[in-house]
């Protein structure tokens, strides 16, 4: 054990530490190499699960894409004619046009909505905390079957929306039967769940130091020039996380429009989201390659928003340091 | 005196603001809970009146539609409710273990090619599962897996919620690395550093991690729809729409009181977990 005790027998005779001096350190080369190794044990199934569950699928998603397979057959190759099934496919179009309408209508009033209460809860209001609960809960239950059994009901011919409108003396309809309204149904069911997002924005209104608005408000400035002024240009790029968030939830959104439709999509396709359409192409009718096909045009079109997204965060979102 | 009167005029149109402030609060708090309130009423009515009152009286519990609701399957409603348990359990263990894994070797080990590893992680965080769910059915059906809960288990022990790899990475980032320092110069390599020192400060994160996961694969239908087909082997989301399809509308009041039941877990985890919830959709939010 006298090795424990050399280097300092001669520790008078070594060059003074340096910081900048890496040569008393375990040499960087060597630490990589065990980092190398660690790594590969720590990273192991997060690795297994990227190339087995995650890109190998997305790879074999875009071979199937070009191919006829239904499960039972082996697959055959059919070159682009999913690609040009789709431009003829009106099913397609209709959920493609109703899958736009719902992310372009609901994700704006959602985040409106958030905004404006996490705005109203700002600092050291009584009762925060459950004001906050209280918003916050629906966007847990919100993605759940109950609910969208529970919003089969409400809007319902003789549902419960349709009972408070009665007292009233105004003459309800069947929401969810009419298809000129089952879409807003599921509209409203998403502005519900605008809680998320407004949490998101309680923290970011946090950030912003509370001597902008008091320097503000000494110099005279109101209350709605505050806002446009201070509050959302150091609040933009929250907006601009939820919203590339929302759009891409958005996108997704299944639950509610296949259980209140009954795994459908009607009233006559007007809650055929596109995961509907797709669930429908490949688990129904187990045409797999058209399906595949269909996926990777989901996954082109929000890269596409999202790459819009980010393009026009260029022009409105601002970084202050 | 001056002060005084200074202090009133600002306050007495300040306090009328601060009213109303509050009654429009409470009165959007109430249309929110609203519809879930009138559920839970709902449950406990006889299935006319379900369609006849929109308010929250109640004369006389009709707990018989708890009851019928339970055994209205072909397995009593516990089944459903166990089958559930099962997946929820293997998902939140699951991510545990490989998600803090991975994020211990983003945040603290340097190795080869990290900063692509770690763009390619935080690219799958945004990757919808319906883009690889077809190719993935026909793997799993191929080892015969459909039918089990391994397709819903499995994925979690191979940290493909790249976001709870996120998360965990962001808190150990936080924790001051002199910790690993001190611990590296008393010889622990690094399992042990992770095991020893990383975990068991990491303690929020994963609790975060936990309910989320709880919550997110509770509600999940999409893939247990997809997966199980069997009715043996339904989890609650599945039993539940299966519940919607097979009835006709005479039984609102049992379809309601197990919606009830199977929001009861959600709304536990939600009151147990709040704080983590909160703090964990804020800080990846922000940072």
């Amino acid at each position: 054990m006298s090795g424990l005790n050399t280097p300092r027998l001669r520790a008078p005779a070594r060059p003074r530490r340096n910081r900048d001096d890496k040569s008393f350190r375990t040499p960087a080369r060597s630490r990589r190499n065990r980092d190398n190794k660690a790594a590969a044990l720590f990273l192991l199934p997060w690795f297994a699960g990227l190339v087995l569950i995650t890109l190998g699928p997305i790879a074999a998603s875009l071979a199937l894409g070009f191919t006829d397979y239904n499960l039972i057959q082996p697959a055959k190759f059919s070159g682009l004619h999913n690609f040009s099934r789709m431009l003829s496919d009106e099913r397609l179009h209709q959920a493609l046009g109703v899958t736009f309408t719902y992310v372009l209508v609901s994700v704006p009033l959602q985040l409106g909505c958030a905004l404006g209460l996490a705005l109203l809860l700002d600092r050291g209001l009584r009762g925060l905390a459950f004001y906050r609960s209280a918003f916050y809960l629906p966007s847990l239950l919100g993605s759940s079957v109950a609910i969208a059994v529970l919003w089969r009901q409400i809007f319902g011919a003789e549902g419960m929306v349709n009972q408070v409108l009665d007292l009233v003396g105004v003459q309800g309809r069947g929401w969810i039967s009419d298809p000129s309204t089952a879409l807003s149904t599921l509209i409203v069911l998403n502005v519900w769940t605008f809680g998320a997002p407004m949490v998101i924005f309680l923290a970011g209104l946090r950030q912003i130091p509370v001597m902008y608005y008091e320097a503000a408000s000494v110099d005279g400035a109101t209350r709605w020039m505050q806002f446009r002024k201070i509050t959302l240009p150091l609040l933009s790029p929250i907006v601009f996380f939820n919203l590339v968030l929302q759009i891409i939830h958005a996108f997704q959104s299944f639950t509610q429009a296949f259980v209140v439709s009954g795994g459908s999509g009607g009233p006559s396709d007007s809650t055929l989201f596109f995961t509907l359409y797709l669930y429908q192409r490949g688990f129904n009718n187990f045409d797999m390659g058209y399906a595949s096909a269909l996926a990777w045009l989901l996954l082109i079109i929000i890269a596409g928003f999202s790459g819009i997204n980010f393009w026009a965060a260029k022009y409105w979102v601002f970084y202050h340091d | 005196m001056t002060e005084l009167s200074l202090r009133r005029s600002t306050n007495s149109p300040g306090r009328v603001r601060t009213v109303v402030k509050h009654a429009s609060l409470i009165l959007i708090a109430l249309i929110m809970l609203y519809p879930v309130l009138w559920m839970v009423v709902s449950s406990l009515r006889p299935n006319n009146e379900i369609f006849r009152s929109p308010g929250l009286e109640l004369d006389g519990l009709q707990v018989h539609n708890y009851t019928d609701g339970w055994t209205a399957l072909s397995s009593p409603f516990g089944h459903y409710l166990l089958n559930s348990a099962i997946v929820v359990l293997g998902a939140i263990i699951g991510n545990l273990v490989s998600c803090s894994m991975a994020a211990y070797a983003f945040a603290r080990l340097e190795f080869t090619g990290k900063r692509w590893w770690f763009a390619i992680m935080l690219g799958t965080i945004m990757l919808p599962i319906h883009v690889i769910i077809v190719p993935q059915y026909i793997m799993f059906s191929q080892v015969g897996w459909v039918n089990t809960f391994l397709p819903l288990i499995v994925p979690k022990m191979l940290a493909t919620d790249a976001f709870f790899v996120f998360l965990m990475v962001q808190f150990i980032r936080g924790l001051p690395r002199e910790l690993d320092e001190a611990a590296r110069i008393d010889g622990a390599g690094h399992p042990r550093i992770f095991l020893r020192i990383i975990l068991p400060l990491m303690l929020p994160a994963l609790a975060t991690t936990t309910i989320f996961t709880f919550i997110w694969t509770w509600n999940d239908f999409f893939s247990q729809l997809i997966y199980l087909t069997d009715p043996n082997m339904y989890t609650v989301p599945v039993a539940l729409r299966s519940f919607v399809d097979s009835t006709v509308d005479s039984s609102w009041g049992s379809m309601f009181a197990m919606s009830v039941v199977s929001l009861v877990p959600i709304f536990l985890a939600f009151l147990i977990g709040q704080r983590y919830l909160v703090k964990g959709i804020a800080t990846t939010g922000i940072k």
